[in-house]
């Protein structure tokens, strides 16, 4: 068998691709065109290395979770800590690694799309920290229930534009983004912020996040001298949890599980499940595993989490899906908040509500695996942007307390 | 292979009138409404029409098409209508009908089948915003099989190799992007609308070329004929029949059409 790890867009399997409008081709020739030469720099790569230890706060650490992982029968668990990175989230490492591309094409504006707010954030981050202009597309519902992370976003000097048209969140921001950057597209870079998209997104974010399966596949072997025997991530549209795989690809012995957004639960109408129950088609620039009626008309997913809220999946879950590689399964809001909980309690970390789902996937998880087994849980984010949330749904603000 | 469309385009370029292609979403504000509109248009000057699918993710699309392909799908359009729309129209009037849509709808309702069920109801072809050449080969091997159209888009940015590939592959006309933008009313059609056009025609001596996205009144219809083989006009069109239903909309193709000779 050939390396997993090595596989790049436009393909993976039947998925992947440019279903893009004419427009935007140039600016994908040219962004594939800059990244391959960086790729095959070494000072870019130094550069950004350099970023990440004395900006982004790398390398992150490993936690192990002794009390949480009672809960989960009888294995030991491993947080890879990403929420501990500057902006609080493993977006940062995409964006660092864009930005530096954003320069390197002569482009002084990026634009983004945020779903729960991390991704505006970082790129807004980025962009005060090269100089560059940044807007970020933000669908209406989401600027309401992550209003904080919109006043972050616009303190960092970023323009945050409410998305009123489709659904409102972030399958329309999307949208929105795609619009802008093909009439602004001379000056304009188009910081996507998942492993979704036209070539070479999927592929380059992917890289950018590679980073974390690296460090941490490096560091279980030096810090506890073993492999664990499976991973854990949240997937929306896929960034963390591919980021966390790549590493492990080529690890027969290692199996990985995503865990997507059930939101009112399985089997019920109400839930961002795509890999669970989509069917492949294209949206937003590639083939994949997509929420669609019969029609092909995109369907509106649902989630207690804006960041797991999307009706697509990047093409190389739905690859792996397929060759059953990784297994996707789905995890409700009630569980996931229960994890967030459980976290905050056993541990002393609350992590982001996303991040929640790989957890309560954990718990799941642990139950199935042989005793003494290990789980190593991507904790993707820090959960402090959804403290109101979190705050509703456990009536902490009904004056209770 | 021959293309009505290509026909058209090139008989009234002979002429010296030139072509006016009129875009309008079916479905909106309703199939019935929709189709009475669509007949309007070709009995008052519209020379091929470009009937929209309404899709939940239109990203070629300026906010009047955005609001009225949505109202079309919120008052319960569903796909298997368009071919019965298209046989309504083609049974009234003889102009080519070419059905614009983004791609998921024609993968999730099957390609040959879309095809086939397509030609089977008199429509022309496609035109596909989101579908280049490079990911379009069941596209291309079912046009064939059925005698449709298939129209790609040239724009200010694509380069020369991917133009003579365009050229080569679309049958009817390429479909040349005036600007880099969205679909939308402009003031001025971009002056990169000449050059588009005159790129194309380096790419290829015998393709035609019409000029799209922007173009809103009667000068810009006539302008854009002295050196292409038509305008494509949608959002204005779309934006007279919200203001005042069929009448206004006649009134508006009656207005762009003047500009032909």
């Amino acid at each position: 068998m050939s390396n997993l790890k090595d596989q790049v867009g436009p393909y993976f399997g039947e998925f992947g691709g440019r279903f893009v409008p004419e427009s935007l081709i140039a600016a994908l020739d040219e962004l594939e065109a800059t990244y391959n030469t960086a790729k095959n720099d070494p000072s870019f790569a130094s550069e950004l290395a350099e970023l990440h230890r004395t900006y982004t706060g790398r390398p992150s650490i490993i936690t192990e979770a002794k009390r949480f992982a009672t809960h989960a029968g009888d294995v030991r668990i491993f947080l890879k800590r990403e929420d501990l990175n500057h902006t609080g989230s493993h977006k940062i490492n995409n964006v660092l690694g864009q930005a530096l591309l954003t320069k390197r094409m002569g482009k002084t504006r990026i634009i983004a799309e945020t779903g729960a707010g991390q991704h505006g954030v970082a790129s807004a981050t980025a962009a005060a920290l090269f100089g560059l202009e940044c807007v970020v597309y933000m669908g209406e519902v989401d600027t309401e229930r992550q209003a904080l992370n919109v006043a972050r976003m616009e303190l960092l000097g970023a323009t945050v534009v409410p998305v009123k048209t489709g659904s409102r969140t972030l399958k329309d921001a999307i949208n929105e983004a795609l619009r802008d950057w093909v009439a602004n597209v001379d000056n304009t870079h188009y910081l996507l912020g998942t492993v979704a998209g036209p070539h070479p997104f999927p592929t380059m974010v992917r890289d950018f996040h590679s980073v974390i399966g690296n460090e941490a596949r490096a560091q279980m072997l030096d810090e506890f001298g073993f492999l664990p025997d499976a991973l854990a991530a949240c997937v929306g549209g896929g960034s963390n949890a591919i980021g966390l795989f790549h590493a492990f690809l080529d690890d027969p012995n290692v199996e990985m599980y995503g865990f997507e957004a059930a939101g009112d639960g399985m089997n019920t109408p109400r839930h961002a499940a795509t890999l669970n129950y989509g069917r492949p088609g294209v949206l937003h620039g590639a083939r994949s595993y997509m929420l669609q009626d019969e029609d092909g008309q995109t369907l509106e997913s649902h989630s207690i989490s804006a960041g797991l809220d999307y009706p697509g999946v990047g093409p190389e879950h739905a690859w792996l899906k397929d060759l059953g590689r990784a297994k996707y399964w789905g995890i409700s809001d009630a569980e996931a908040m229960d994890a967030l909980r459980l976290l905050s309690r056993t541990e002393g970390i609350i992590p982001a509500i996303e991040t929640s789902h790989a957890l309560a996937g954990a718990l799941k998880l642990g139950k199935t695996l042989k005793p003494g087994s290990s789980i190593l849980v991507n904790l993707s984010g820090r959960g402090d942007k959804d403290m109101e949330t979190a705050a509703k749904y456990f009536g902490l603000l009904d004056g209770a307390k | 292979m021959t293309s009505k469309t290509s026909s058209v385009l090139k008989s009234n370029k002979a002429s010296g009138k030139g072509s006016l292609i009129g875009y309008f979403p079916v479905g909106y504000p309703n199939l019935e409404s929709s189709i009475e509109a669509a007949v309007a248009m070709c009995k008052n000057g519209v020379d091929v029409l470009e009937l929209g699918v309404p899709y939940s993710d239109p990203v070629m699309d300026g906010i009047v098409i955005q609001e009225a392909t949505q109202m079309a799908i919120e008052n319960g359009f569903k796909l298997k209508q368009l071919f019965g729309a298209v046989k309504a129209i083609t049974e009234q009037v003889d102009t080519p009908v070419l059905v614009m849509t983004y791609w998921n709808p024609v993968l999730s309702y099957g390609v040959e089948k879309f095809a086939h069920d397509l030609a089977a109801a008199g429509g022309a072809g496609l035109i596909t915003p989101d579908l280049i050449p490079d990911e379009a080969a069941e596209w291309l091997e079912v046009s064939d099989k059925y005698d449709l159209d298939r129209v790609f888009l040239a724009t200010p940015t694509s380069s020369d190799e991917r133009l003579v590939n365009a050229c080569e592959l679309s049958r009817g006309f390429i479909y040349a992007v005036s600007t880099m933008g969205i679909t939308g009313a402009r003031t001025e059609v971009d002056a990169n609308a000449r050059k588009v056009v005159s790129n194309v025609r380096r790419a290829s001596g015998s393709q035609n070329t019409a000029v799209g996205i922007g173009i809103s009144t009667a000068a810009q219809v006539a302008e854009v004929n002295e050196y292409s083989e038509g305008a494509i006009v949608g959002s204005a069109f779309v934006r007279a029949y919200q203001e005042g239903g069929v009448s206004a909309l006649t009134q508006k193709v009656t207005e762009l059409a003047a500009g032909l000779k």
